[in-house]
Parts: C-alpha cells; structure tokens; sequence
C-alpha cells in the first residue's frame, strides 16, 4: 500500500501482549483514517454502555494516508479517539508536531490499546518491536518532563512522545494528551482514559521510508501547495495567529465573558492578538512538514510571571482571560503553561475557572470553599492558583478538576445553570446566543460544545447569514462544513491550511489519489465525510445520547446578551433550537429524533451497522 | 596572492528557522526517493520551542572526518569543498562521525556507509535551500556570513543613526 501502512498495532495492556492486524482496505477507502477510522475501530473493538474508565474502552490512535509524507501540514498528524468521560459519547482529539509521522514510520496507521496494565507503564513502540516499560519514576512529571525521561532513558533524542500529565494519572475528565511538549489532544478528557488504562506514554520511533504512489506528481502538488500557502489563505496564522480573533470577536459582541454574562470585554484591547504579538511572542515555529507555520511561542519577561514560556492560541487566551473577566497577558500566559505542565485542556480549564468564579460571585461558593482564594472576576492570580488545584486536584480543584458539568453536579444550589457545557465538554470561545449557525454546529457536535466540528461560526461572522435569525437552510450549511471538517480530521490535515484548497473536495480528491494509488473522487469523498459523521451519530446513540442532548448551555438559552451594542438582546429560544435541529436532521436524512435512516445507512454502505447499534 | 574563501556551503539562519524539517524530507525524497528524515544530509536540531536550526556540512577547511578515516574513503574536492565518500572503501566503522563537530556526517540505515551533504550535484542547486518555506536556508561563504555578522553588529551599534539617515533619504 501507498501512503497507508497498512498495519494496525494491538495493544493487550492487561496481559502485555501484543499484535499486528492488517488493515481493512475497505476501511481505508470508507474511512480515509484519523478520526473517521479511528472510531470504525473503537465501535469493532467496544461493547455498548462501558464506563469510560473500565479497562474494556479502548483507545486508538491513529493518524492518516498523508501522515509522513511531506505535504504541507499533513505529514504529521494524529488523532485519539475513545469514549468520552466527559460526554460519554464518542470522544476525539487531534494534536500535530511531529509524533503523527513517526507512528508513521514505524509502520502502523492505528494502534489499539485495550485492557489496563498492573502498574503504570509506557508503550515503547520501536518499528517491529512493542514493549510496555515501567513508567513508576515517571508519575507525577509533566508531559515534557516525561518526554525528556523517556529521551533520555532510551537514550535517543529523536524519539516521539505523547504523554499524560499528573492530571491524566488522577482522572481528570479535562485531562488531554500532550506531544511535542506544546501540541495537545485537548478536548473530551482523553488524557484520563489513557490514565486509567495505567499508561503514562507512548514512545514512538519509526525507521521506515514513505513513499507515495504518484512521486513525481505529488511533489509537483507539493510544490503548489507551499506556494498557496504563502498565500491570503493562511495569513492570519501567520501573521497575529488565532489571538487575531479578540478583537474581531468583541466588535461583534460574541465573545463570551466572565461565564456568558456578558458577549464583550472591556479588557479585550489589553488581551489583543495585536499587544499579545508586540509584547509576549518571541518566535514563530511550524510542526513537521509545515510550510505556513503558526504556532506563536510566548514569553513573560517581566512581572510576577517571569520567564513563563509557552504557546498560545486565541481559544486558551480566552477562556483563561476574558471568560474569567482577567486582562492580564502575563497571566494567562503562565495559566496556558500550567494547563499544558499538568495536562489539561486550556479551554476546558478556563470555562471551568469562570464558572467557579460565577459561583463564588453569586454566593454559591465561599472564600472558605475556594481554599481562600478570592475568586472575583478579573483576579488574574486567583485565575492562575485556581488552575494550578485544578492540574493538581488539590482540595477546591478537586471538585473542578471533572470539568464544570461533574463539578455543577457536586456543588448543587442551581449552578448547573451556570455552567457552559454541551454534552458534558465545556463550550469555546464564541457566543452562541448571537452566532444561530454556529449555535446549530455546537449543538449536534458529536464530540459536545466544539468549534472544529464544523466552523459553521465562518458564516456569522462572516456576515453571510443573519446571524441573529434561526432560520431552515442552517442544516444544509452546518451538514456540508462538518462532513468536510471530519476529512479535514481523517486525512489528517491542519484545519489551519483548509483555506489553500481552493476547490475543497476536488483537491483533496487529488491529494489522496497521488499518495495512495487508489482512485478517489471529489464524490466519494464526500460520501466518506458524511460516513464519518453517520458512525459518530450511531456511537452516541448506541451510548444513549439522543436529540435531547443536541441542545445549548443554560445561558445560551435563557439569559439574553445584555451588552448594547449589535448583539444585545440576543438568546437561542427553545423553538429556535427544534427548528435548527428538525433543518439539520432533514437535511442529514435522519428522522426527527436525529436517528440516521436505514436508507441513508445504506446509501452510505453501512447498513450493516444499524444492527450493531440496535444491540 | 591572497585567496577568499570562496567555498560555498548551506547555513541556516537561526531567526528564521522554525524548525519545520521540509529541508528534511525534500532532501531524502531528492536523494533517495522516498519520506524519510533518517536519510536525509541535513537534520533539525530543536533544543526547546525558541531555539530550532538545521544543521549539515560545513565544508571544513582541513576536513576532521577526511583526516579521521583510517581506508582513505573520504576525500574533498579541491575546487567546491564537498565530501565525497568512496563507498567501496568505506566500511562504516564511524570514526568520521565521531570526528565530525557538526554530527554532519551520518551513518546510512540501509547502505551502512557513511554519507553526507553534496549540495545536489546532480541538481545544481541544493533542494533545501529552494524549499525552505522561511528562507532560513542560503548558500554561502564564510566571508560573506562575516560580513553579514559585521553589518548586524554595526547595525545595532548605531541604531538610532541608521534611523535617522533612512528617514532623511526620503524624498
């Protein structure tokens, strides 16, 4: 096989074995790989109703048909893809650097890992040869810490970690997976299922060449590609980077502030993607294979905060800033390096922080219940100490450290209305109350509240719809961004160069005919990307989510923007939110209830799945 | 007569480089068909997410890995400075790449003799040096990398001067 490995690796945690499957042609053409495979996977290997944290869930890795190639942004993605702990639906996650191509390498396009080992572990997967090495003096390091350990254990300094953080160990259903010591597996708490499976790390080194089918041609694509992306296409990453979005957001009065009480920021100009890039980012660096490069590397030079180094994006420096009400880029700086020391998700982490600072405004939680901490809006060191309990479950961040759902559950007194969540995953950083389509996009997210699902945000702010109308024809524009986001996540591409592929399928068509030889075209490409999201959708119903869980944070639907300006008074109705959902599904072909249609199954050439989800 | 050095080798500018490894793959896809940075006559060096240059070979004046190899296997063109490895004579013992400062000489997974950057030769022009997407990467000369240090130095000593006589040779 061209591009594909062809080798799935079986990992038997509970009694150390270990075996080699080849993969499903089949699968390769329906699922393209990333996330689409990785859950055809995980739904082969899973039974219906496991906890997320019983031995029996596995958790695959996977990466796709272009990783270790050289194509621009594609040659280095992975993607993990379990159930849940916080949705307990289908969970995914994608992380890029350098990890996705060494798997490569090493010959496997997904790995499986069932089971739980007797005492912490780390997979060292070294080509043909799979160990799990004792990882005991590992427990407690951070993800970069435990990737220098294992460098240096085995000693060679090439080798590729992703690794859990102190908070993945402790169950933190926020906890994520970190490679490359700055690129995470955020959302959906997976770090916590591979803590619970007793691995702390997966090691990789891969000796093998890549080749593709067309070389000739395809360094021809390649050479084009670095040239778009040189391009308008990507020039926002390049230049200020996703903090580009503060400043748009407020204008339009859709960034969620101080735990959705209000849609502004009176602080955004201090929190700017402009003063961010002035002040703090010291170098711009790119993953492997990259030829746009965006991620913004900053640094803390003065202050209480001093010599804080680490990435930033606009989702973290949001959720660690305007969402706690806290102006301070220092601040939310050292937040953003505690998150990634202890191994949570920034924005997971962030919502949570606000909405423990709602409660504590609100007389829900006192200073006594917050360890002392005086938790107002806007205190940027109580923002920072509030993460640092969180990343170490330290006595109030214990009952954070779940996320803001578990923790609204165990502190009661009505603050589950205030807490910012959709299918359990903490919300992002645009007003849903204001962005109808993105609403929509959030809400049937098959991995909860979630942006990169479907960037249906593009056409509200975009202003290519009203965005403050519900209205049909939102389905139709959701369905045709997710089913091209979940290719986007299954080839695996970087969602920042989606805007060099002018003709979108077509291109993408291409790109995997020249690397793997298999005919592809634009239509059954499309198909696949609506595969995915079919298979996402008969997970989660097989786990029990249903239409009732296609719906919106509290606030989002009751508490109208109060900030003058273009957005005030906005909120997403009840009556909005069916009309949304019945558009969609139609749109989808699923029935009311947001149950795919056996006739749909079939045309997508999964029928046989409407029987394993029945089960 | 007094020389220049005129042998031209790659250098990377540690502004620039971001460490994305595209000189990496392009170099082992030109020289050996396939993906795959172990092949390649050029590697990344990241010590931590600020600090990324590649590294290949230097082109030394009295090369320490020629001087290391006890069966002749190495010698340098008098003209470019480029390595030539004699493969027949090579038996892969090492003791260039222990010679070498720069790790610039490496060890062929497959082939098991030593190999090192030739600035594509066969090409005319490096391949990294074309694809690097920062234009980190130049051919150059030790003369002109002093000059350009010298510049920068100069530079920064008299900022404000150099501000002020830009702004004045505006029209």
């Amino acid at each position: 096989m061209f591009g594909y490995a062809g080798r799935v690796l079986h990992v038997d945690l509970t009694s150390g074995k270990t075996h080699i499957e080849p993969l499903n042609e089949d699968y390769a053409r329906k699922y393209i790989g990333g996330i689409g495979l990785g859950m055809r996977l995980w739904l082969d290997n899973s039974r219906a109703g496991m906890d997320p944290f019983s031995p029996e869930n596995p958790l695959i890795l996977a990466n796709g048909p272009i990783s270790g190639t050289m194509w621009p942004t594609g040659g280095n993605g992975h993607a993990f893809v379990s159930k849940s702990p916080q949705s307990y639906g289908i969970g995914e996650a994608k992380a890029h650097g350098s990890f996705g191509t060494e798997l490569k390498r090493a010959g496997y396009d997904a790995v499986v890992l069932k089971g739980k080992a007797e005492r912490p572990v780390y997979v060292w997967i070294d080509d043909d040869s799979v160990q799990l090495l004792d990882a005991s003096h590992m427990m407690g390091k951070s993800p970069s810490e435990t990737e220098d350990a294992i460098r240096e254990e085995l000693g060679d300094y090439y080798i590729r970690v992703a690794s859990i953080g102190v908070a993945g160990e402790k169950l933190s259903r926020m906890a994520c997976i970190i490679n490359d010591k700055t690129r995470a597996a955020g959302r959906t708490g997976l770090g916590a299922v591979m803590g619970s499976k007793n691995v702390k790390a997966i090691a990789v080194r891969g000796t093998r060449d890549i080749t593709v089918a067309k070389l000739d041609e395809f360094m021809e694509y390649v050479k084009e590609f670095h040239e778009r992306m040189k391009g308008p296409a990507t020039q926002k990453y390049r230049t200020l980077g996703t903090p580009e979005n503060v400043l748009v957001h407020n204008s339009l009065s859709c960034m969620p502030t101080r735990n959705y009480n209000n849609s502004r920021f009176e602080g955004a100009e201090k929190v700017s993607g402009e003063n961010l890039n002035e002040k703090f980012v010291a170098k711009i660096i790119g993953c492997s294979s990259c030829a746009m490069r965006c991620e913004h590397m900053c640094v803390v030079s003065e202050g209480p905060y001093k010599n804080t180094m680490t990435r930033m994006e606009y989702e973290t420096l949001w959720a660690l800033g305007p969402y706690c009400g806290v102006d301070r880029l220092d601040a939310i700086t050292k937040g953003m390096e505690l998150t990634n020391y202890y191994g949570i998700d920034t924005i997971s982490a962030g919502v949570t922080v606000g909405f423990a600072m709602d409660c504590y405004e609100r007389g829900i939680l006192t200073q006594k219940e917050l360890d002392g901490i005086d938790a107002k809006f806007g205190n940027a060191e109580a923002m920072v100490q509030l993460v640092e309990k969180i990343g170490k479950r330290e006595g109030i961040g214990d009952v954070l450290a779940d996320g803001a759902k578990c923790a609204a559950q165990k502190i009661g007194k009505g603050s589950e209305k205030l807490a910012a969540t959709i299918k359990g995953v903490e919300t992002t950083g645009y007003d849903l109350r204001c962005l109808k389509t993105a609403a929509l996009g959030f809400a049937v997210s098959f991995r909860g509240a979630d942006h990169n699902r479907h960037g249906a945000y593009a056409f509200d702010v975009k202003g290519k719809v009203n965005r403050l109308t519900a209205e049909k024809g939102r389905g139709k524009l959701v369905r045709d961004m997710e089913d091209t986001y979940n290719l986007i996540d299954s080839f695996i591409v970087c969602k920042f160069s989606r805007g060099t592929y002018y003709k979108e399928l077509p291109d993408m068509a291409k790109l995997y005919t020249l690397v793997t030889g298999f005919n592809m075209t634009p239509e059954e490409l499309k198909l696949a990307g609506e595969r995915i999201q079919n298979i996402a959708r008969l997970i989660n119903l097989r786990e029990g989510l249903s239409r009732k869980d296609d719906t919106l944070p509290y606030k989002v639907m009751h508490e109208p923007i109060p900030d003058e300006g273009p957005s005030k008074g906005a909120f997403v109705s009840q009556e909005e939110l069916d009309l949304l959902l019945d558009d969609y599904y139609e749109a989808r072909g699923w029935n009311r209830e947001g149950v795919p249609t056996p006739e749909k199954l079939k045309e997508l050439g999964i029928d046989d799945l409407l029987e394993t989800v029945k089960k | 007569m007094v020389k220049i050095h005129e042998r031209k080798f790659i250098s990377a500018d540690p502004d620039k480089c971001v460490g994305c490894q595209v000189c990496e793959y392009i170099c082992s896809v030109t020289k050996e068909r396939a993906f795959n940075p172990l092949k390649s006559r050029i590697r990344v060096v990241r010590i931590n997410q600020l600090i990324n240059l590649s590294v290949t070979c230097r082109l030394c004046e009295n090369p320490p890995c020629v001087a290391a190899c006890p069966r002749d296997a190495l010698t340098q063109s008098e003209d470019t400075g480029v390595i030539t490895v004699d493969k027949d004579k090579c038996n892969g013992c090492g003791w260039c790449i222990e010679a070498c400062d720069y790790g610039a000489i490496m060890l062929h997974p497959e082939n098991k003799v030593v190999y090192v950057c030739d600035l594509c030769k066969e090409k005319g022009e490096p391949q990294c040096v074309k694809w690097c997407p920062e234009e980190a990467l130049e051919v150059t000369t030790s003369d002109v990398l002093a000059q350009k240090a010298r510049i920068t130095a100069v530079r920064k000593l008299f900022q404000e001067a150099v501000r002020e006589t830009t702004k004045s040779s505006k029209p």
